[in-house]
């Protein structure tokens, strides 16, 4: 973000040159941007702006068939349907709050001294990288509630064990904590980003005045790494609001419809031949992410300025 | 005492991140080297018997070697996208960052929309038809270049910012024109960034599922991660196939990784930072 506003201000007069001048051809052509954009446009936008009229109609590809609001009306009467669009906002929250939370206190963890810190690190990040398809379908088998690893683990001491994906009261929750899992390390980099690029003198300012570790911790890693925890957020409420692949591995929406959300559900429909449901589907996904991504984004911007 | 406390605090965190981040991989490993009687009992244990390369074998060879076509349709599709928003996203950072104007606006609105925005499903399947892309790799490979671009332009401008405009005036000065000035002077000159940009959407794009399930499906097409997938249905018992697929795709990364490591997590915060 700043290097955008620093870039813009080192533009040399030279080439915005007054109109009087011949009008010269910039050794910048515009249409260096033409094959991106004709791309973009055709396989990105159109679809988008078309999803709001399909959305108002019962379509199968070739013939449409105008119905107003019959879809949205349909969307939110049905039971599954709304629980989807509950369990979206469930997951983006709980993953986003948790990779937030673990992944500052990962990142202080190994930005302080201790042994093998770059092995560490290279370890949390490397589930960044892995199929999302493998993770989910590794876990499904490590949270089998009868001879699951996990379980066995927990029995090992003294605990009983949820029946995880199974369960329709912790299946979302199991998928929420394996994203965390698989994501928590990007979250981590950033943040240890962020705390790297903290001046040294905050660190031996506070530890001439004796403040504790916590204290360092509270007082000038927390504040000072906001930009970070921005970016995270941010980050993970996208990822969250639009996941897909692991629900789809773990749990297909399942059981019932305990673990659906809009994007399993936007496939489903889509599956079974209701396009319109289906597109109307994305248009609520549209419409939630951002109703919450665009303010957040612009409130967390403003705040930065004040700093 | 202090090096005493951290020492303790470092073996307490190898232990943890073992169990927590190498548990799974190597169960993966384990079962996949399994027999499968015994893969099927889902332990956590080391195999009595290796028979590791025999699944492997056996994976790739499942289904008429669908793993290996999987395998090279996703090369194509990773190649091809890659070196596609290579090219075409440096050119528009390139004149976007050179170039001041009223479009800069609507331009870095898009880049946002195109990073934030989640793609809508059916219609693009309804423009895919109607171009006659649908279920080809080319229209996957546009879809992956669509899709892909907000992230490289925004990577690609921080940079280009970074070389000199005297360069550029001085390749004018001798004569090259705009296509000349970009190919032979600042496209060279990228090469630390666009090594970052391959490496991060290599991975991005051989690790995407839900773009080939949309708009690729089919058994003839599949890509690797839509194998594992067939492979969990029919193979239904054979958790040791299962595994073995879910090794063989794991490798990939894994090398890029041991090799790059620095590379990825530098391209994957930069384009963190800058979304």
């Amino acid at each position: 973000m700043s290097t955008e506003v620093g870039t813009r201000r080192t533009v040399t007069p030279a080439v915005t040159a007054p109109a009087s001048s011949v009008r010269k051809k910039s050794p910048y052509p515009y249409w260096f941007c033409l094959p991106a954009a004709v791309i973009f446009f055709v396989f990105f936008v159109v679809p988008t702006f078309s999803s709001f009229f399909f959305s108002l109609t019962r379509w199968d590809l070739t013939d449409w068939e105008f119905i107003g609001l019959d879809n949205f009306i349909q969307f939110f009467q049905e039971p599954a349907l709304v629980m989807s669009l509950k369990n979206t906002l469930i997951y983006a929250v709980v993953t986003c709050g948790l990779k937030v939370v673990l992944g500052i206190l990962l990142a202080q963890l190994l930005t302080s001294q201790i042994i093998a810190r770059g092995l560490l690190r290279s370890v949390a990040f490397f589930p960044v990288l892995v199929s999302t398809i493998g993770v989910g379908l590794t876990f499904q088998v490590l949270m089998d509630p009868s001879n699951g690893v996990i379980n066995h683990a927990l029995a090992l001491i003294g605990i009983d064990g949820p029946a995880w994906l199974v369960d329709p009261r912790t299946a979302l929750l199991s998928v929420a904590l394996v994203d965390v899992w698989k994501g928590v390390g990007l979250a981590t980099v950033i943040f240890i980003a962020g705390i790297v690029s903290i001046p040294r003198e905050y660190f031996e300012a506070s530890s001439v005045d004796g403040a504790s570790a916590f204290r360092r911790f509270w007082h000038i890693v927390l504040p000072l790494s906001k930009p970070a925890i921005t970016t995270v957020i941010i980050l993970s409420l996208i990822g969250g609001l639009r996941s897909f692949d692991l629900i789809w591995a773990m749990t297909r929406g399942g059981p019932g419809f305990t673990s659906d959300v809009i994007a399993s559900v936007i496939y489903k429909q889509y599956q079974a031949g209701f396009y319109g449901l289906s597109t109307a589907g994305n248009v609520v996904l549209f419409l939630l992410v951002t109703a919450i991504v665009f303010p957040l984004y612009g409130f967390f911007t403003r705040r930065e300025v004040d700093l | 005492m202090r090096t005493g406390r951290h020492v303790w605090l470092g073996l307490l965190g190898i232990v943890l991140f073992a169990v927590v981040f190498l548990v799974p991989f190597a169960f993966i490993l384990f079962t996949a080297a399994k027999t499968q009687t015994e893969a099927g009992e889902l332990q956590f244990s080391l195999p009595t018997t290796w028979t590791l390369l025999q699944n492997l074998g056996d994976a790739l060879r499942a289904r008429d070697y669908m793993l290996v076509i999987a395998f090279i349709n996703s090369t194509v599709l990773t190649v091809a996208s890659v070196a596609i928003l290579v090219v075409l996203s440096a050119m528009v950072a390139y004149v976007v960052q050179r170039r001041e104007s009223r479009w800069n606006g609507v331009i870095n609105f898009l880049v946002l929309s195109g990073l934030i925005i989640p793609p809508a499903v059916v219609p693009t399947v309804w423009v895919l038809q109607e171009l006659g892309l649908f279920k080809t790799l080319g229209g996957l490979i546009l879809i992956e270049v669509a899709f892909g671009l907000s992230f490289c332009v925004l990577l690609f401008r921080a940079f280009v910012a970074t070389i000199p405009r005297d360069l550029d005036e001085a390749a004018i000065i001798d004569g090259a024109g705009p296509v000349r000035l970009f190919f032979k002077v600042i496209f060279p000159l990228l090469k630390s960034v666009i090594v970052t940009v391959v490496i991060v959407q290599s991975v991005v794009i051989f690790n995407d599922f839900a773009n080939p399930l949309y708009f690729l499906p089919g058994d003839e097409n599949a890509t690797v991660q839509l194998t594992v997938f067939n492979f969990q249905s029919q193979f239904n018992t054979q958790y040791n196939l299962l595994f073995a697929d879910i090794l063989l795709i794991t490798i990939p990364p894994l090398l890029l990784y041991l090799f790059l490591n620095k590379r990825i997590v530098e391209g994957m915060t930069a384009g963190a930072v800058k979304g």
